[in-house]
């Protein structure tokens, strides 16, 4: 976050664990980040890098048990989210805080139609009429880009194209002018000439509307064209963040570095052979000691298997979590 | 396409796969859904040929048919120079250890409660007559092939991450020596670190066994990385064949120009100067395609002739084919 502004949403040291009957699974661990407003924050890791249960954790959306919400902090406008009742959560959710899921069909009731599901919010957290709603209905589906909005208020999802639903949920998210929008995977089940044109709304909207967006995606590309900054999650925890540009041109973590090198590219110089990162992610069985990705790492050291490694604060806003300085290629100075 | 001389392992003429669509009580027939519809390619022993184009476009279907899973509607398929379309019963079946496929979701397509040897084993059992030592041995040499450890014989899928049942149902497509292999979006299901891991595997076992692949994806710029030439449909078509190279660098249709520009690139730079050509609209039904050019509904340079004629696919000078007026 550039220095100075005032964060919109604060997170300090969430920690989610999952109870199952195998054991706890510790899903977030000790993730700290903070959002400015307006701004685009991209996150990006793996499935099971826990980047989506953060997101969850931090609305309350995760059912209980079986997860359990161990430490943190989350200061939303003032307020810590975690401390707030059902009731004042839900007042948040769907007004001030909004969000887009990755699979517009099971996130759409089927048995209602779409009028109805966007007008819901704005008559309970708005309070408007019915008449009110509907206007306004017809205005958001137009933002979205659905031709011909008024008469398919009454049609229902099944009805809608996959690009088309994934609009009528960000329709339903913009309803009531969030302040931060979370879209976890919003593209993830569209196909890419779709995605294109998502993407393309996203960009003009956020604009427009000058909301503050958190877009969790497993792909580096959506992130490149359209983040201010990134956040890169493995095991449950950040391992890196920065700057988009920063980030890409600049990769500080191995973990980073070895995902950059892995994916071809449909414009730049083809790789007869495609780097890879060996193993498998860690299981988050325990509370890590050590670092997440050491079993992996190209450049582990000692004391990688005895630490784990904090967050080390760079030059241009760039935080990195690991013992190795990719500068000098050796270990980091711990002072 | 093909230099004189060398005999394509598959030739694909016209293939159609038409499915129908029952209505009412008296479950009449009222019309098709044309998932296929009149493609031809060929692919050369040893080679990749990347088969991409979006969801609903038919690349799976086609892999399907080929693969003679359905009876299609029309056309012809060769494999090895005999007619297997119109095979039938035991005829088929002999045919089968020729060809395999290689499926997307490896939770699905193995069975749970089958260990890992059972399953790579089953393929043998079916079709050759090998003792259980011989059976055993070649299952080991299968694992090792794949890079999983002969101690997993005798787990089940479920103690595995995605990659390695990826890897399992590999090793049970290789077990009976197939010439052709139909990889049907074999990586989709898996994070992009693994991704690379199973790809590289698929490369250097084609290398090592002399495979054929023809490679179904929506991913482009993992087609770029693996095919030799590749072929993208729209709405049950090939709309463009080319080599790998011709294609990415100066695609010439339309739509082949849409998708390439709507893949995100991992690059903040290249992303904010892209010129993106932005498709409206979405796909039509393949039950009721468009008069003419499938693409004619949404093609940013659609002209009269498009909407009526079917545009004809033929070979350019430059050796690729392009099915497009704006060739003529």
């Amino acid at each position: 976050m550039p220095d100075g502004a005032v964060p919109i949403l604060d997170v300090t040291d969430l920690k989610t664990v999952f109870k199952t009957r195998g054991g706890e699974v510790h899903a977030v661990n000790s993730v700290s980040f903070d959002l400015a407003p307006g701004e685009l924050l991209g996150v990006v890791g793996e499935s099971g890098s826990g980047k989506s249960v953060t997101m969850m954790s931090l609305i309350g959306l995760l059912p209980s048990p079986p997860a359990e919400i161990r430490a943190g902090s989350v200061m939303f406008e003032g307020r810590d989210i975690l401390k707030m009742t059902a009731d004042e959560l839900r007042d948040i959710r769907g007004s001030r805080i909004g969000f887009v899921f990755q699979d517009p069909m099971t996130s759409l009731n089927p048995v209602f139609s779409v009028g109805f599901q966007i007008m819901e919010p704005l008559r309970k957290h708005m309070g408007l009429s019915k008449k009110q709603a509907k206007a306004r209905a017809v205005e958001l589906l137009e933002l979205v880009g659905i031709p011909d909005p008024e008469p398919r208020l009454a049609d229902y999802p099944h009805q809608f194209s996959g690009g088309m639903r994934q609009r009528v949920m960000i329709a339903i998210a913009l309803a009531c002018d969030p302040k931060v929008l979370i879209a976890d995977e919003p593209t993830t089940a569209l196909d890419v000439t779709i995605q294109a044109q998502i993407l393309e709304l996203v960009r003009e909207l956020r604009h427009k509307l000058g909301m503050a967006i958190i877009w969790i995606t497993h792909d580096l590309g959506v992130i490149a064209g359209i983040a201010d900054r990134v956040m890169v999650m493995y095991g449950g925890q950040i391992v890196e963040q920065a700057p988009v540009r920063e980030l890409f041109s600049n990769p500080r973590h191995p973990y980073t570095r070895a995902l950059l090198e892995t994916l071809p590219s449909v414009t730049g110089q083809r790789t007869e052979k495609l780097m890879t990162i060996e193993g498998q992610p860690p299981s988050l069985s325990a509370q890590p000691t050590s670092c997440p990705f050491k079993a992996r790492c190209s450049k582990a050291m000692d004391i990688c298997g005895t630490q784990n490694p904090s967050i080390f604060r760079l030059s241009g806003s760039h935080d990195v979590a690991c013992f190795w300085d990719a500068t000098t290629g050796k270990a980091r100075d711990a002072g | 396409m093909l230099d004189k001389g060398t005999t394509p392992i598959l030739k694909v003429q016209n293939l159609k796969m038409y499915f129908p669509i029952y209505k009412g009580i008296m479950r009449r027939h009222v019309g098709n859904v044309m998932a296929v519809d009149d493609i031809s390619f060929e692919i050369n022993p040893g080679e990749t040929l990347g088969l991409v184009g979006e969801s609903g476009c038919g690349k799976s279907s086609a892999g399907r048919a080929i693969l003679r899973l359905y009876d299609i509607t029309g056309g012809s398929i060769q494999l090895e120079g005999i007619e297997i379309s119109t095979m039938k019963g035991d005829a088929l079946r002999r045919l089968r250890p020729e060809m395999q496929m290689i499926f997307q979701d490896p939770q699905a397509s193995l069975n749970p409660r089958m260990t890992v040897g059972a399953i790579i084993a089953e393929p043998l059992n079916e079709h050759k007559n090998l003792t259980k030592a011989e059976t055993q041995a070649r299952v080991n040499e299968l694992m090792d092939a794949v890079g999983l450890s002969r101690d997993f014989t005798k787990r089940f899928p479920h103690e595995f991450s995605g990659g390695q049942r990826q890897r399992i149902g590999i090793a049970r497509a290789l077990a009976l020596n197939p010439k052709f292999i139909v990889c049907d979006e074999p990586i989709a299901a898996l994070d992009v670190s693994i991704q690379a891991q199973v790809v590289n595997l698929l490369e250097e076992l084609q290398e090592r066994l002399g495979l054929t692949y023809l490679f179904i994806s929506h991913d482009l710029s993992m087609v770029r990385h693996i095919a030799d030439r590749v072929a993208v449909m729209y709405l049950g078509k090939i709309v463009e064949l080319a080599g790998r190279d011709q294609l990415y660098d100066s695609p010439q249709h339309p739509y082949t120009q849409a998708l390439l520009s709507a893949v995100p690139e991992p690059d903040p730079s290249v992303e904010s100067t892209r010129q993106r050509i932005l498709l409206e609209g979405d796909v039509p039904s393949p039950a009721n395609p468009p008069k003419g050019c499938n693409f004619s509904t949404r093609c940013p340079r659609v002209m009269d002739i498009c909407k009526i004629d079917v545009p004809e696919f033929k070979q350019l000078t430059d050796g690729r084919y392009v099915a497009c007026h704006l060739m003529e």
